[in-house]
Order: structure tokens, then C-alpha cells, then sequence
């Protein structure tokens, strides 16, 4: 303890300064690192500021400094008339903007669109904030409540009934088919070889579609009775609104819990009857506007609205198949998304344009727009599929096998545990396909239908317009209008999985 | 004595039901049953509509048709067409088209990819912003767009053929598309390609045998050189000898138009630009992601086994960054071949233009024509997936996995 060392150094004087480190961050630390530190990386510099040069200057000059911004027709933008190199020619987009937007939709309508794009807009800027609540209530209202009422918004009319004379309508049809195809079996039996079998099969198909004649007798008894009243849409909505609510009472488990069930399917029907009266739904509602005079960029909305909106159901039914372990439940949904996944988008618009009526009875014509809807829809989901089953893959085995010890059926732990939870996941996913959907959107114009491509490849053969730079100014306008959506969401598709992956940061 | 262990029972109930109706059993089974009456109903009803539609537009179903003359003209041909041919003829011409723009697509679309990945990995900062930024616009455009935007902008701003921009003299670009030197064959073109087809079946000898001599006796032999004679030198002799295999005829502008040389038509020009700029884009982010998915230990590793920086990204990042690039990589090709279907809307005369198009409105065989495009086209996407699903197994081999 003694011997503490006397001699301990303490300096006296400061050090001399060193020099501060070279900067490796802000502006000029960045030139220093990452442009300017080697020869090569130099010339690499020079490169890039070269490509650069020669792609955004001659872009700013064509859509800023040499464009023309007014003018009647074409003669503001010619380049003898204006007195300079003439760039884009933005009066000719004014000109043309109801129709790239409307298509010839009729000028005294057009607040029907507009409003159509607001209720949008109303209901999908909450459904995209994951901070605001009642998810559930606003996609029921968007994927669900949304696509009817913009129906009868853009495309007009009327109903002429309700739940129950569509109910029964549908099961007649049915059961006509049903009785067709017996008849056709027996007709067969007398010339075929193995005629006893086919007259078997026959007679027992009509005897099904006798007994399926009389179960639904009451069904359609009601409805010719309803029919008669004066009033047929409103006694047919309160008739449906009544068993529903009923059913719904019961199913929900009657006077104990059945209340919240029964005062949704209540809500639900208000809203109905609300929706109804305002767009006089019973009086022939708005005037009809025929999906030919439809055009623009309303029309690219349509068809990715209804794209998704209808895709996703069929996506998911066709993952949850090929996750199934019934053979031929799988074996189909197999075959139908490699089906549709292997042939290009153009021949499946072909498919439904030309070969799908073929399929339909004779009396029954469908409009063009369906017609694209119903293919894309098909092809989406074939997509959709491989999206859901990817998520349904991620979700660990052990959830099912908790869902089964508690006892819960297959249908309950698909909807409850295992497909909630799989979606979640393939967030980003959907809204990739959605994206690609929104730019496969633009191939409906070669099958005849105005999209927004469609509408500005029309607009160019008008003579009015007609000058060297109208084909790029177009050109410009649609891509910008794309580009804007397309970006947006895939922007809006990496911010949801940041959120979802927020756990896997470190 | 020893008891012997009792055999489990066979259970065949079981396993039939586990067969007939998986995990579901009986219940499996009737929902089966239900699900193919519902098939068989809208089979039944889709077949009796078609059946009476026909009848009533008087068309007669099958495949007769293709012997019928097509009567119309399609103006790029490989083989040889009139339009007195049949329309099978139209159906291998159209093919064939497709084939080669998809070809010709994917050639540039790998190598413009392969280039703007390089730029997005670059630590040059402006690089990979340039890289970026092309990435981000040609993905958020669609296809469509850009197709019509390179034919009906920018080769329709094109000057005409008398006015046509010229590229050192060889090559034409005006409106009426591009045209090039044309080969024609020589004397010594026989010899010229047996000798450069046995100079590639011997390189191939040689590398396989360098290879096995390296893995098994562990002897590195050099190659390249006598690679190079053989692939070089080789027909350069035989150039010598037999004389030039082929010479290149100079197209000449004669009137309006060109005489000599071969003439692309711009339809082909802009579907090849647009389809091989919009899959570059896809395909520089899977290149980049395969790069990136090579953790940096492993170039850390090479080095430090004394490995130049060049051998170890040759050696050791560029196999492990295929195996994440190859699957994607193929998908990317299936799709331009499946995108080079758009070339109807610029009436580029590939299959679906001319067959689905053109034969469909002439014969009004709706159902046939459908079926026989979709089909080349499902055939050409299953056999790509059997041969990558090949490729998987390969891998995964290869791994030990």
C-alpha cells in the first residue's frame, strides 16, 4: 500500500489540433464518397449527368418552355403560325378532356360520374388509413354496398323487384335447365346404345326437377302475387326484408344474442330502402346511359374497380381449392389458375368478346363491357389465387390445429383464424396485382372499348387537332394520369409493408 | 423366445375414404359429387348453347377450315406466303412471328437489364439514381401505352425515306421502318459454318473434359486459348481458303423507297423497343435482388482465400445470385412472349393479329381459332414451367437440400 508510484505523468500542455476528419455526409461529402473519388467513378458521373441532360432537358423544353397553352384549334400550334419549334400543344388537351375522362357519357349526366368518383374517393381514402377505425364496416361499404350503387348511378334504370322475385327467378331458371337437360337425356336413350342407363339418368333428373318445381311453388306464388300489387318493389323489399331479418334473428341465435344480428340485417335494409328511394330506383331510376357511350378514364376505373373488387372472391375460393385436400376440388382449381396464368391477357379479352356469347343461350346478350369485365375478372383471380395461397402458406400450422382444439368447424377456422390473418400478410401483394391490373386495363381497347388509351388513340384522327406534336402531347397527358396511380400505389403497397414488417426491424 | 410385433391393421376403409374424399372423408366425397353434377350442368349448358348459337349463324364446327384459303396478305413472312395459302399457313406464319419478336424481345431485354441493374448497383450516386429513375417510370407505364407511344409518336415522327436518318452509311431508319445490309451466301459459306459448328462442338468437348479433369484429378487446365483458336481462327483459315462466305448487300435509295438490303417493318421496331424496355425494367430489379441476396461475408470469404476480386465474384456471388435470378428470370421471359400478343393493337402480324384477328373475322370460327391460340400459348408456358421446375429440382440437388 506504500509504495504508490510518485512519478504519475499528467501533461501540461494541450495537444496540437489534428486536422477534422474528411466529410462523408451532406452535400459535399456525398459528391466527395459516392460521385467523384476514383477516375472511373468520374467518368461514370459525366455518363449519368450526360443521360440525364439528354433525356429531362428536352422533356422540361417540350412540356414547359415551347408549349403553346391556348388556342381553338390547331393552327395555335403550328410551328409557322406561333413563330417558334412548337412543343406540346396543352389546348388540344383541354379540348379534349371531357372525352378523355367521360368518353361521349352525355354532357347533362356527367354529375353522375363526378359524384360516382366522389363516393369513391369518400370511401377508399378511409379504408386506405390504418389508423381510422371500423375497417370492417367501410370495406363491406366499398366492396359490397359501393359497386351497386355506383351501377345504378352510371348505368341508370330501374328494378322491377326485389330479393324475392330475383330469388325465384333465378331457381326457375335453374330448374327449367334441369328439366331441359332430363328431356334431352331422354330424347337421347331411344337412339343411344346404352339407352336404358341414359333413360334412367333422364327420368330421374325431371323427377329432381319436379320436386325442385314444387319446393319452390310458395317462392314463386309470392312473387306473381306480389307482381299483381301496385306497388311491387316496396311489398317485395319489406317481404325480403322480413324473412331476412327472421332468419338472421334466428341464425344469430335467437332472443339471447340474436339482437346485434338482427339490428344489422335492420340497418342494412334501411340503408337499401334508403338508396332506393333516392336514386327512384322503383320508378325506372335515372335515365339509362348505355356502356357504349362510356369512355375515357372512367371507364379504365370501371374495369379496375370491378377487377379487383370481383377478383379477389374468386382468388380466394380458388387458393383456399387448391389448398384443399378433396382430389377433385383441387385437381380443378389447379387447372383453372394454370390455365388462366398461362395465356396472355389479349387472348382472354378475345375469349370473352367472341367465344362467350357462343356459351350463352341464344336470347341472351351481354353487354361488351361485361363481357371484358367477366374475362379480366377471371384472369385477375386466377392471379389473386397465387397472391392469397402465398399468404395462406405463411400462416404456421399450429393456428388451424388451435382452431380444431377449440372445437371450431372447417368453415369457422378458415374465416375466423386462418384467411384473416393470411390477407393481412398479402396486403402489398394485392395491391402489386392491382396495380398491374389498373395498367392491364388499357388492353380493353383493342377489343372496341374506349378506355383512356383507347379515347386518346381516337382523339389523334381528328383533323381539327391534327399537328406533329399532338401524337407526344397526348402521349404525355395519358402517361402522366398512369403514372400518377400506378406510383401512388405502389408507394401506398411499400408503406403497408413496412407496417406489416414493423415487428422484423431492428 | 421373442414375440413378434403385431402388423398394424390395414385400415382399408380408411384409406379409401382418406383417397376418395382427403381429410374431409365421406363429407369430402359427396361435396365432390355435388361439385362435379355442378360441372357437368354447365358443361351441358355451355355445350347445348354452342351447339344451337352455330346452328343458327350456320357455322359448321371443327377444324375443316384450316385447309380453306386464307385469300388475305401478311405483310412480315419467314416462310414462304401467298395469300392463296391455307389458313394452317397463316397459323405457322403467325407463330412464327411471334416466336421471333419474342426472340429478338428477350435478347435486348436481357442485355438493357443486365445494364441498368449494373447502373443501380453502382456506387456512383447519379448512376444509380438514373437507373432508378428508368426503373420507376417504364414499371408505371403501361405496356400498352408505351407500344402505341414508340409506334404512333415516335417512328411515326420519323422523316420519310428520302430524308431517312442514316447510321454510318449500312443501316436506314425512316417511317417506313428500318432497313439493313442483307447476306448474301458465298461460295465459302459451306465450309465456313461446318467448320464453325465443329469449332463450337470441340470447345464444348474441351471445356467438359477441363472440368472433369479439375474435379477429379484436380489439374486446372488452361482452356481459352485454344477456345479461341477454335472459335476464331479456325474459320478465319477457312476464310482464307474457300474465300468470303458471305458478302452484305448495301441497301440504296432508288425513287422513293429503298432497293436491296432487308427492310423491317416499324410495327416490329416498336413492338421489339417497347417490349424489350418494359421487361428490362422488371428484369434489372430481379438481377439486382439476386446480387443483393449474396450475403457479403461470402465476397469477404473469397478474398481472404486469396481469390481475386473478379474470380470471386465469377466463382463464388455469380452462381449463388443465379440460383435467386434463374426462376424469376425465366417468368420475365414467359411474359414478354405472352406480351408480344399486343402486337394486334399495331397490327404487328404475330399469332394473335393474324389468326385470332384477321382468320377469326374472315371464318367466324370463334371457338377453334380461341382454343388453338390459347393453347400455343398454354403449351409454351407449361413447358417453361416443366423445364424450370426441372431446374428447382437441380438446384436443390445441387445443395444437398
Amino acid at each position: 500500500m506504500s509504495d504508490v508510484i510518485s512519478s504519475n505523468f499528467v501533461r501540461r500542455d494541450l495537444l496540437a489540433e489534428r486536422p477534422a476528419p474528411v466529410k462523408t455526409t451532406g452535400f459535399i461529402g456525398l459528391m466527395r464518397t459516392r460521385l467523384f473519388n476514383s477516375p472511373t467513378n468520374i467518368l461514370l458521373t459525366i455518363l449519368g449527368a450526360l443521360l440525364l441532360w439528354f433525356t429531362i432537358v428536352p422533356s422540361v423544353k417540350f412540356l414547359m418552355v415551347d408549349a403553346v397553352w391556348s388556342g381553338k384549334d390547331r393552327a395555335a400550334c403550328l410551328t409557322e403560325n406561333a413563330g417558334f419549334a412548337v412543343g406540346a400543344c396543352w389546348p388540344y388537351i383541354q379540348a379534349k378532356l371531357p372525352q378523355l375522362i367521360y368518353g361521349f357519357y352525355p354532357e347533362a349526366e356527367r354529375w353522375r360520374v363526378n359524384l360516382t368518383l366522389l363516393l369513391a374517393v369518400v370511401l377508399l381514402l378511409p379504408l386506405l388509413i390504418p389508423r381510422l377505425p371500423a375497417k370492417s364496416l367501410n370495406a363491406g361499404l366499398f366492396f359490397v354496398a359501393f359497386p351497386v350503387v355506383a351501377f345504378f348511378l352510371l348505368h341508370g334504370g330501374g328494378i322491377k323487384g326485389f330479393g324475392l322475385s330475383w330469388t325465384a327467378g333465378l331457381l326457375q331458371l335453374f330448374d327449367e335447365s334441369i328439366v331441359g337437360a332430363g328431356q334431352a337425356l331422354l330424347t337421347s336413350s331411344r337412339t343411344s346404345a346404352i339407352g336404358p342407363l341414359l333413360w334412367g339418368l333422364g327420368s330421374l333428373i325431371v323427377l329432381l326437377g319436379t320436386v325442385i318445381h314444387w319446393l319452390i311453388f310458395p317462392l314463386t306464388w309470392l312473387r306473381d302475387y306480389i307482381q299483381g300489387t301496385g306497388q311491387p318493389v316496396w311489398a317485395d323489399f319489406a317481404v325480403t326484408a322480413a324473412i331476412v331479418c327472421v332468419i338472421a334473428f334466428v341464425l344469430g341465435g335467437g332472443v339471447r344474442t340474436g339482437g346485434r344480428a338482427l339490428a344489422s340485417s335492420i340497418a342494412t335494409f334501411i340503408g337499401i330502402a334508403v338508396v332506393i328511394r333516392l336514386l327512384d330506383l322503383d320508378h325506372g331510376g335515372l335515365p339509362i346511359v348505355t356502356t357504349n357511350l362510356w369512355g375515357g378514364l372512367l371507364v379504365t376505373l370501371v374495369v379496375s374497380v370491378t377487377g379487383i373488387v370481383t377478383s379477389l372472391p374468386i382468388g380466394i375460393a380458388l387458393a383456399l381449392g387448391r389448398r384443399s385436400t378433396i382430389p377433385l376440388i383441387r385437381v380443378f382449381s389447379i387447372a383453372f389458375i394454370e390455365f388462366w396464368r398461362g395465356v396472355p391477357l389479349i387472348t382472354v379479352l378475345f375469349f370473352a368478346t367472341y367465344m362467350l356469347p357462343l356459351f350463352l343461350p341464344g336470347n341472351f346478350t351481354v353487354d361488351g363491357l361485361v363481357r371484358a369485365l367477366i374475362g379480366i375478372a377471371l384472369f385477375t383471380g386466377a392471379y389473386q389465387a397465387e397472391n392469397v395461397r402465398g399468404g395462406l402458406a405463411a400462416i404456421p400450422r399450429g393456428q388451424s390445429e388451435a382452431a380444431a382444439a377449440l372445437g371450431l368447424s372447417w368453415w369457422k377456422t378458415t374465416s375466423l383464424i386462418v384467411l384473416p390473418q393470411a390477407l393481412r400478410h398479402v396486403i402489398p401483394n394485392l395491391v402489386n396485382s392491382f396495380i398491374s391490373l389498373f395498367k392491364d386495363t388499357s388492353l380493353v381497347s383493342i377489343v372496341a372499348l374506349f378506355d383512356l388509351l383507347g379515347s386518346l388513340r381516337a382523339s389523334f384522327a381528328d383533323p381539327k387537332w391534327s399537328t406533329p406534336s399532338t401524337a407526344f402531347t397526348g402521349f404525355a397527358f395519358a402517361g402522366i394520369i398512369y403514372f400518377l396511380f400506378c406510383f401512388g400505389m405502389s408507394r401506398y403497397s411499400l408503406f403497408v409493408e413496412r407496417r406489416l414488417n414493423a415487428h422484423r426491424r431492428n | 423366445m421373442s414375440t413378434e410385433a403385431r402388423k398394424p391393421p390395414p385400415q382399408i376403409a380408411l384409406k379409401i375414404r382418406r383417397i376418395m374424399g382427403g381429410k374431409a372423408g365421406w363429407n369430402g366425397v359427396a361435396v365432390q359429387f355435388a361439385f362435379a353434377a355442378i360441372l357437368g350442368w354447365i358443361g351441358y349448358e355451355i355445350v347445348s348453347n354452342a351447339r344451337a348459337n352455330l346452328e343458327n349463324q350456320h357455322i359448321a364446327a371443327g377444324f375443316g377450315f384450316l385447309r380453306n384459303n386464307a385469300g388475305f396478305d401478311v405483310n412480315q413472312t419467314l416462310i414462304s406466303y401467298t395469300g392463296s395459302d391455307t389458313f394452317l399457313r397463316v397459323f405457322v406464319v403467325g407463330l412464327l412471328n411471334t416466336l421471333v419478336v419474342s426472340v429478338v424481345g428477350i435478347f435486348f431485354a436481357t442485355v438493357i437489364g443486365f445494364i441498368v441493374a449494373l447502373c443501380r448497383l453502382s456506387p456512383n450516386w447519379l448512376l444509380s439514381r438514373v437507373g432508378e429513375i428508368y426503373v420507376e417510370v417504364i414499371r408505371n407505364l403501361p405496356l400498352l401505352f408505351q407500344i402505341l407511344f414508340w409506334y404512333l409518336a415516335v417512328l411515326a415522327a420519323l422523316p420519310n425515306p428520302r430524308q431517312s436518318i442514316s447510321l454510318f452509311g449500312i443501316a436506314f431508319i425512316s417511317n417506313r421502318g428500318l432497313v439493313v445490309p442483307s447476306p448474301v451466301g458465298q461460295g465459302g459459306l459451306e465450309p465456313f459454318l461446318a467448320v464453325l459448328a465443329l469449332g463450337i462442338v470441340a470447345s464444348l468437348a474441351l471445356r467438359f473434359y477441363a472440368r472433369r479433369a479439375l474435379f477429379q484429378r484436380g489439374q486446372v487446365i488452361r482452356i481459352w486459348p485454344s477456345v479461341l483458336a477454335l472459335l476464331f481462327g479456325l474459320p478465319l483459315a477457312t476464310m482464307l481458303v474457300f474465300g468470303l462466305p458471305f458478302t452484305f448487300e448495301l441497301p440504296q435509295l432508288r425513287g422513293f423507297n429503298f432497293a436491296g438490303g432487308s427492310r423491317i417493318i416499324p410495327e416490329f421496331v416498336a413492338l421489339t423497343v417497347a417490349l424489350s424496355t418494359y421487361t428490362a425494367a422488371f428484369i434489372a430489379e430481379i438481377v439486382r435482388a439476386g446480387i443483393l441476396s449474396v450475403h457479403k461475408g461470402q465476397m469477404e470469404a473469397g478474398s481472404s482465400l486469396g481469390l481475386s476480386r473478379g474470380a470471386t465474384l465469377r466463382l463464388i456471388v455469380v452462381p449463388q445470385a443465379m440460383r435467386v435470378i434463374v426462376p424469376p428470370l425465366t417468368n420475365q421471359y414467359l411474359n414478354l412472349t405472352k406480351n408480344s400478343s399486343l402486337a394486334v393493337a399495331i397490327g404487328y402480324p404475330d399469332l394473335v393479329s393474324v389468326f385470332a384477328g384477321t382468320s377469326l373475322s374472315q371464318t367466324g370460327q370463334a371457338i377453334e381459332i380461341i382454343a388453338m391460340t390459347m393453347g400455343v400459348y398454354l403449351l409454351i408456358s407449361l413447358l417453361t414451367s416443366a423445364i424450370m421446375s426441372v431446374y428447382g429440382w437441380r438446384v436443390s440437388r445441387s445443395l444437398g437440400a
